[in-house]
């Protein structure tokens, strides 16, 4: 396979400077642009493309670019381009490895991203513990700066751009771009209310674009090769290559940038080596902490959006979280709530109190404290919860997927620690021992 | 600090020159002043290690908006400190991938070396420990960063190992396993 996102990216994963990237064809999608294309041409290439926005969504890039303003119908004044480095979705690692490795890459993405919508002022909002990162992408700007492919008059082409590497101050919910944005305006990062979308008053209240680190990292190649070309990348309907990660007790945990629509039984076992040795797969989340359950049924089929849409979860992030028989389903579930439950921005009661309340279910459920009827509460929560539209924002609905597909199922972990009044498996003793252990000790 | 470094405020607080001058220079990319305020808490925090009220009350007025809107947006943030740090923070991640690889075990030990939990600082102020959304690593849990080095592959040995250093009377003897 053609690899297109990490084709600078080695074993040793040592950072690629602007001399390494330029030689291996670096900017050379940026000079085309800026010598033969319009904006509009860049737009229309990115929407024949079908690139789909990789931080979760999965929206469509070409039509979000679309919706903003653009010539006369814009209003005077700055547009601006952000892009989410905030990797935080538990289970998430892909980002990272395309910002330590190849920051020129994701900093090309962004110059053609802001001059397809016409912003003039671009920021990385990327989580502040990615230090590595920081730095390199820090440096990088530097050589674009110093070069000319940052700042007035690119390249002789007219276009300017600012860029700013912008550190967050922490939270998940900051990944939520309109969170990101009243973050970058220095509030609490509340997600807004929708409309208006962010395309049309965003940062400032001018129009604004933010794009996940992987969705921009595809951008170079698709304009400097086309969009048929990218739509032969992928092994089933949706286009391009896509980074794929396993993590969990498996031989062979990594990220790997892989065809669109590989089958997730390839991505386990060929590439993640399978589960280590003595475990069996009991399950998996696809994509992230907020997408759910799938079981080994699932194996056959292909990571692309839809068809794991139709499989009754989402490719979300695209790096898959393993559960093996000898972890707890109800403990993994009950992690997952605690993390959500604390990283609610507490801005709507749903989210803000409903977490919590599921969250001590489950803790009942997981230290053998639990009623049958609690099984009914975590339904009734699930449907309340989980429904979109009673939330301000995905972040609690998408708490809700991971504990709905585990009561459809693993219902019979959660019936055996009721009726056994404790959790069944051994790992799980073995860390309470050594917590009384501490506990009791002194 | 001293006297010549200082601006005096009506409340008895103060920024050093070089922190207005680096809040200042923030103030250049955003429409109204109050739009800084992270930046501006973060520049102090870089100074001073952390945000005590006199400092989020010099920024507040610095930035002219209130002390209580400052602090809405100083304690929203799990990266500013309202409360004295240790000279290193440890950023455990027990999130979902650590927990399968079995950061709770790590955790209790790390918690007993060093003789607190989340939320505590060492006797000799050298770590305070605190918890982190996932911290993007997942290939290599369990993880942790220490100050700004990540550190993969955690098992107790390496705990033992990376803290060998601190005293035993700031740990919890009986927490040795």
């Amino acid at each position: 396979m053609e690899k297109v996102l990490t084709r600078n990216i080695g074993p040793e994963q040592t950072p690629t400077d602007l001399k390494a990237y330029e030689a291996n064809g670096g900017y050379q999608g940026l000079r085309k642009a800026l010598r033969e294309l319009s904006p509009k041409d860049c737009q229309a290439v990115i929407s024949d493309s079908n690139l789909r926005g990789r931080g979760g969504a999965g929206f469509p890039t070409g039509m979000k670019w679309s919706f903003v303003p653009m010539g006369d119908s814009c209003t005077p004044g700055h547009k601006y381009l952000v892009c989410n480095a905030d990797e935080m979705e538990p289970g998430a690692f892909k980002d990272r490895l395309l910002m330590e490795c190849d920051p020129h890459q994701l900093i090309e993405g962004m110059i053609l991203a802001a001059y397809t919508i016409g912003a003039d002022i671009s920021y990385v909002f990327i989580r502040g513990e990615y230090v590595v990162a920081i730095e390199r992408l820090r440096g990088a700007l530097a050589e674009c700066y110093a070069s000319g492919l940052l700042g007035e008059n690119i390249l002789g082409s007219g276009f300017s751009l600012e860029m700013y590497v912008h550190p967050s101050a922490g939270r998940y919910i900051c990944g939520e771009e309109t969170a990101l944005i009243n973050a970058l305006e220095g509030k609490r990062a509340n997600p807004r209310a929708k409309p208006p979308f962010p395309q049309v008053s965003g940062l400032w209240g001018r129009p604004t674009i933010v794009n996940n680190v992987e969705t921009l990292c595809n951008i170079p190649h698709i304009i400097d090769r086309g969009a048929d070309w990218y739509k032969t990348l992928g092994r089933g309907e949706d286009s391009g290559t896509k980074m794929f990660g396993v993590s969990g007790r498996v031989k062979n945990p990594g990220c790997w940038e892989l065809p669109m629509g590989t089958p997730i039984r390839e991505i386990l076992e060929v590439h993640a080596g399978g589960m280590q040795d003595g475990l069996q797969l009991r399950g998996f989340l696809p994509g992230g902490g907020s997408t759910d359950f799938l079981v080994p049924e699932h194996l056959d089929l292909a990571m692309d959006y839809n068809v794991i849409g139709k499989a009754g979860s989402r490719m979300g992030t695209g790096t898959l979280i393993i559960l093996d028989d000898q972890t707890c389903p109800v403990g993994m579930v009950l992690n997952l709530i605690r993390f959500f439950a604390h990283e609610s921005c507490g801005f709507c009661t749903p989210c803000r109190e409903g977490l919590p309340w599921t969250r001590q279910v489950l803790q009942d459920i997981e230290d053998g404290r639990g009623q049958l009827e609690d099984l009914e509460t975590l339904a009734y929560q699930v449907k309340y919860i989980g429904a979109m539209g009673n939330t301000h924002c995905a972040l609690a609905p998408g708490a809700m997927e991971p504990l709905q597909s585990a009561l459809k199922y693993f219902r019979d972990d959660f019936d055996r620690h009721i009726s056994g009044g404790c959790c069944p498996y051994e790992s799980y003793k073995a860390h309470q021992h050594q917590h009384q252990q501490i506990g009791t000790g002194a | 600090m001293n006297d010549a470094q200082m601006i005096q405020t009506d409340l008895g607080t103060v920024l050093t020159r070089e922190e207005i001058r680096q809040i200042d220079a923030e103030l250049a990319h955003v429409p109204y002043k109050a739009g800084a305020a992270i930046d501006a808490l973060k520049i102090v925090q870089a100074q001073r290690g952390w945000v005590s009220d006199e400092s989020l009350r010099a920024i507040a007025k610095h930035l002219e908006m209130s002390a209580e809107e400052l602090d809405g947006v100083a304690t929203f943030y799990n990266l500013i400190y309202r409360r004295p740090v240790g000279e290193k923070v440890i950023l455990f991640c027990d999130s979902v991938s650590c927990w399968i690889c079995g950061c709770d075990a790590i955790k209790a030990k790390l918690s007993a070396k060093l003789g607190v939990d989340y939320g505590e600082t060492t006797a000799d102020n050298q770590y305070t420990l605190l918890p982190v959304p996932c911290l993007g690593a997942c290939d290599r849990a369990p993880v942790m960063m220490v100050a700004d080095d990540l550190i993969t592959h955690l098992d107790e040995a390496k705990i033992d190992q990376l803290f060998a250093d601190v005293k035993a009377e700031d740990s919890v003897a009986g927490g040795e396993q």
